[in-house]
């Protein structure tokens, strides 16, 4: 039997249904690398006696003979942006101190009654809004391949905790979530799979919200097997959210038949961008000979409003954010910071309660949703989202997949980046548009730069087709066979 | 787009976020600069596109007006940052 840290969640399925080990076990192995990497900062909250009631009730259903769940005893990190009954839920934020939610986000919930075991809450960029997890109240995360470069590096955002948890051992899988790459992006920033699905695939009851028309929920798992298995577990119709799509889940895992011939990949002419780094466009061109060797056509294809995508997100996405964000005013929960008078209060309360890039936000959405801006800016917007919405659709009446890279970059130091915010955005230039068109993506560890340090592959797929998606994820991700570790072996 | 330190200072109040004096300038010059990148949008045009507010097609589902929630007043104001007698305590709003 191998260490109980390095299993994944189908290897570790294997070993529960075999008897080799209970999940107290499992849960009490976690509980020990969690703490003896706090070092990484990936965790807020630690909640050790969550994990192991949890296993033991697992444990419980399982010599009972109850029915058991398809995550039946799996320990995984929490996303600090689910709201976790009777958990202190922060999201990364000041202003959240001291919340502690009365109820539980449906996408943790149904994750939960699948058996999963929470470990912990996972750190994050504040209200999710970054790219390298260094705007969290919390303090930043550290990327643990950083060690082989001795390096202080970022884990990439906002789902930065949770992909050094699941890539430093300290989760056997996490949950993310992704506005505008937050799941992929890291994901190909710490070597690990990370899957946005479809919008609507997942509730978003209970999750903070950043903004609406583009948070998903998803899976950041050690193989593509386990996204599939983790999706199925979160994803399904929610009545409480009106944008959860009301339609049947498939199986996921039995999506994944390894036969990918006959299947035509896109790659669209448009990311490769002027100053493209020669490592990234190397990777890319390996991971359609790759895909060629699996029996796929491959097909350049056209997304021609691809350059307009980030500059429509950093409207859409602060002006819902501004919105979202209004409900924080010390009034009801959270900081409250007094003053003279009522609007002092308000003022107050979220100038301190909000760091900068939130406050940044916060200003770009007030602007561009303010009178006399609100065509110029918003409407402009949401007008060229629906002229990207439309590249893809055309792509995909041609392609059953999209491959691309997942980030312009590997994993970049701790204080890199920081001064001007347009070029911190620039990391999710690859990721953005398939947000905006609410369609799904996966990040597959695809090899490592010359540095050492893991580069990804994006997959995106046709909306509510994350079968298909999964299948040449995994096609891809056989034909990388990516199994470097942080620490210099595998 | 430039912003000014004056124009900072009014979005800031009309989000009711406090910010510092010193902010405000650096502040116009980062925000003008993130506004400038997205002044390219003005290239394309649109005359005739239909603005995308959500990606999915579903029409706004609707359910039974019948109570489905409630008694949970201790829930609610479990974390108040004041409360008295089940109520929320706030500032005066009133004058």
């Amino acid at each position: 039997m191998s260490k109980l840290t390095e299993l994944n969640i189908a290897s570790a399925r294997d070993g529960l249904n075999k008897g080799e080990f209970s999940a107290a076990e499992l849960a009490e192995a976690y509980i020990k690398a969690m703490e003896a990497g706090r070092e990484l900062n990936a965790y807020i909250t630690e909640t050790p006696e969550v994990a192991l009631e949890r296993a033991r009730q697992s444990d419980d259903r399982r010599a009972k003979g109850d029915h058991l769940g398809a995550m039946e005893g799996i320990p995984i990190a929490m996303k600090d942006l689910f709201c976790t009954e009777g958990v202190l839920t922060t999201a990364g934020s000041h202003i959240l101190d001291g919340f502690v939610p009365q109820y539980e986000s449906t996408v943790s919930a149904n994750l939960r009654s699948a058996g999963a075991v929470m470990l912990g809450k996972a750190n994050l960029d504040e209200f999710a809004m970054g790219s390298a997890n260094i705007t969290s109240y919390y303090g930043p995360v550290k990327n643990p391949w950083g060690a082989k470069v001795g390096k202080d590096l970022v884990p990439g955002g906002s789902s930065g905790g949770s992909a050094a948890a699941v890539s430093g051992g300290l989760a056997m899988a996490a949950t993310g979530t992704d506005t505008g790459g937050s799941i992929r992006q890291p994901a190909s920033f710490c070597g690990i799979v990370g899957m946005k699905p479809t919008y609507g695939r997942c509730s978003r009851w209970g999750t903070v919200a950043f903004a609406s028309s583009l948070d998903q929920a998803g899976p950041m798992t050690q193989t593509v097997q386990d996204a599939a298995i983790m999706l199925g577990a979160m994803a399904g119709h929610d009545p409480k959210d009106s944008t959860s799509a009301p339609i049947d889940l498939p199986d996921f895992e039995a999506a994944i038949t390894g036969d990918v011939s006959g299947l035509t990949i896109g790659i669209p002419k448009e990311y490769k961008m002027d100053g493209m780094d020669a490592e990234i466009q190397a990777m890319w061109d390996q991971g359609i000979e790759w895909l060629k060797a699996k029996g796929c056509n491959i097909k350049e294809i056209s997304l021609p409003h691809t350059k307009y995508a980030l500059p429509t997100y950093y409207i859409v996405a602060p002006a819902e954010a501004s919105a979202n964000l209004a409900r924080y005013d010390g009034v009801r929960y959270g900081l409250r910071v007094p003053g003279d008078s009522l609007d002092d209060m308000y003022m107050n309360t979220r100038g301190e309660g909000f760091g900068d890039e939130v406050k940044r936000r916060i200003l770009i959405g007030t602007y561009a949703l303010s009178s006399g801006y609100y065509d110029a800016y918003y409407i402009k917007a949401q007008k060229v989202r629906t002229l990207i919405s439309n590249d893809f659709k055309a792509a995909f009446e041609d392609v059953d997949a999209i491959l691309t890279p997942t980030a312009p970059s590997a994993a970049f130091g701790i204080g890199e980046n920081q001064d001007d915010p347009v070029a911190m955005y620039l990391n999710d230039v690859f990721t953005v548009p398939t947000s905006l068109a609410g369609l799904p993506g996966i990040s597959v560890p695809a090899g490592l730069s010359k540095s050492g340090l893991p580069l990804g592959l994006q997959l995106v797929g046709r909306a509510f087709d994350e079968g298909t998606l999964l299948n040449v994820a995994s096609a891809l991700e056989d034909a990388a066979a990516f199994n470097f570790k942080p620490g210099g072996e595998g | 787009m430039s912003l000014d330190k004056d124009t900072v200072n009014k979005i800031a109040y009309l989000a009711r976020m406090r910010v510092a004096d010193d902010k405000l300038e650096p502040l116009a010059g980062e925000l003008s600069s993130i506004l400038d990148w997205i002044e390219q949008l003005q290239e394309l045009d649109t005359d005739g596109v239909e603005p995308m507010a959500s990606v999915s097609d579903v029409t706004l589902p609707q359910r039974k007006d019948v109570v489905t929630d409630g008694n949970c007043q201790t829930a609610v104001l479990k974390n108040a940052p004041d409360s008295e007698d089940g109520f929320f305590t706030v500032p005066k709003v009133v004058e």
